[in-house]
């Protein structure tokens, strides 16, 4: 027996960007409702590309169910080995070809932001899938706020390497600590969080407290969680999971149904909490919004 | 079971014994599914369950022999069939999750996956050296090929053990921990059995030296 799904989610319900970068002006709940452009000039929600069957993952199993490796291999070691991350203060560590290299206190650095809540699809390498709603700002906004020299090309991310808080770290399981970068234009894209909370709530432990990476196109270990350093650099960094294995994990890690991990296919999906899979889509879904980003490049080759 | 009436009470007990712990979990399991117990991926986590009840039980009826010959506690004997039936039988609950469950019976990708992914193929075949050794299993058919190649028909069980070894190894994604353990149990156990072969041959040799010498 052969069960299929509708292929992809048709383009017209996907937002375009005129609209999501002016999001502000209107209310995005999901679906069509949230193009039809209400004036709700309070509203930050913006439902960025969801289609009507995207429905939000219940907040238990956002928050039980992780891969946090610094607390633990298995999907629920990090909720009960999280708790001991102590995350205020918390200080981010800015150098690199940046104006002025600084240890910022978060809170500074995150200041006057607009703090804005986004729903967006979350795709894992392992062919699991959730919808979370995301609280946070614009990446861009603070790399506006750092200002990095014109040769910065790239952006690094570093989490906490504390193994006395992360008893994840006293194992070799990856090389401490946890690398991940961006290239400067899709750091500066506008779906690009640094998110603080999700579900309108302080963001848990268990899902990269007290800020993370989102970046809804790619696959979940590039969203970097706990972060303590960003630094720009000229030339491509080296991030965790693509030293560990290079040839299951590239730099780019867009979500692409097209390129199989070597060892299962990414063309389907388990979505939390649904019992059939679901067809991944090119992107993650956000083609319309990110596809530009990697015009002319061959994404066999840049996994 | 015909036989049970030419077997000690003793040993019907502990084969008993043995039939309930192999099956415990399937309660446990359905009430884990009913409760909620098994984590926001279900699936993931039925799955991960029964391939590990399978390698392990796989792994128990290799060292019932072993053991046997240590302890020199006869009984054991008993519970090996049913180790191994159990085992092939959770590696079946294992196929069916994932056929079934996992993809649905979308069995274009499942043939896809037996394919490309080596992971699945090795899988696969464990599975498949495991049937006819569990189709065999019964005394009658022990007569019908004889003690001899019986027991060389079911020399395949280390073959398909570390089939499904290698298969857990190369589906982890990152943590080998326990595959390295599971390796080295059943080296151990291999290794033992090697030993003890090669100690019979040298014996009998000996004693064949023996009689021609007296001869």
């Amino acid at each position: 027996m052969l069960i299929r799904r509708p292929s992809d989610i048709p383009s017209s319900e996907i937002t375009p960007e005129s609209q999501y970068v002016n999001r502000r002006a209107f209310l995005g709940t999901a679906g069509a409702l949230a193009l039809a452009g209400l004036a709700a000039p309070s509203a930050l929600s913006a439902a960025v590309g969801l289609s009507q069957d995207d429905k939000v993952t219940p907040e238990e199993d956002a928050t039980s169910y992780n891969n946090f490796y610094e607390f633990g291999l298995g999907k629920d070691d990090p909720k009960r080995n999280a708790g001991s991350l102590v995350t205020s203060p918390w200080t981010v560590n800015v150098d690199g070809l940046v104006k002025a290299p600084k240890r910022w206190d978060l809170n500074a650095l995150l200041a006057g932001l607009a703090v804005e809540d986004r729903v967006y699809r979350h795709r894992c390498v392992e062919a699991w899938s959730m919808v979370i709603p995301w609280r946070g700002v614009r990446l861009r906004d603070v790399i506006a706020r750092l200002e990095p020299t014109a040769g910065a090309k790239y952006v690094e991310f570093t989490t906490l390497l504390d193994p006395r808080q992360m008893p994840g770290q006293r194992s070799n399981s990856l090389d401490w600590p946890y690398k991940e970068g961006l290239r400067m234009d899709e750091a500066m894209h506008p779906l690009t969080l640094l998110a603080t909370g999700m579900y309108g709530k302080t963001l848990p432990n268990q899902n990269g407290a007290p800020v993370r990476l989102v970046v809804p196109w790619k696959y979940g270990f590039k969203g970097i969680k706990s972060i303590v350093s960003i630094k720009f650099s000229a030339t491509q960094p080296s991030t965790s999971w693509s030293d560990a294995n290079r040839s299951e994990y590239g730099f780019f890690a867009n979500v692409n149904p097209t390129v199989d991990h070597p060892r299962w296919t990414q063309a389907k999906e388990r979505r939390i909490g649904e019992f059939l899979r679901r067809n991944t889509l090119l992107f993650n879904g956000y083609q319309n919004e990110v596809a530009s980003l990697y015009a002319g490049m061959d994404l066999r080759k840049f996994y | 079971m015909t036989a049970s009436r030419s077997t000690p009470t003793g040993r019907r007990i502990v084969r008993g014994l043995v039939w309930l712990a192999v099956l415990s979990p399937v309660p446990w399991l359905v009430w884990l599914f009913v409760s909620g117990g098994l984590g926001a991926n279900p699936i993931e986590s039925l799955q991960h369950r029964t391939g590990h009840y399978a390698i392990r039980l796989l792994a128990a009826s290799l060292a019932i022999t072993p053991l046997r010959t240590l302890t020199g506690w006869g009984w054991l004997v008993v519970s090996r069939r049913t180790l191994g039936l159990a085992a092939f039988g959770w590696a079946i609950v294992h196929l069916c999750v994932y056929v079934g469950l996992d993809l649905f019976f979308d069995f274009e990708l499942f043939l896809e996956d037996v394919v490309k992914r080596r992971y699945i193929t090795i899988g696969m075949l464990a599975i498949a050296l495991l049937a006819p050794l569990a189709v065999t299993s019964t005394k009658g058919w022990v007569k019908r090929l004889g003690g001899a190649r019986w027991n060389k028909l079911h020399r395949l069980v280390y073959v398909a053990m570390l089939a499904a070894i290698t298969h857990y190894l190369w589906a982890v994604k990152l943590d080998i921990t326990l595959p390295i353990v599971y390796f080295i149990a059943v080296g151990l156990l291999l290794g033992f059995r090697l030993f003890m072969y090669r100690r019979r041959r040298v014996e009998k040799a000996v004693k064949d030296r023996g009689t021609i010498a007296a001869s």
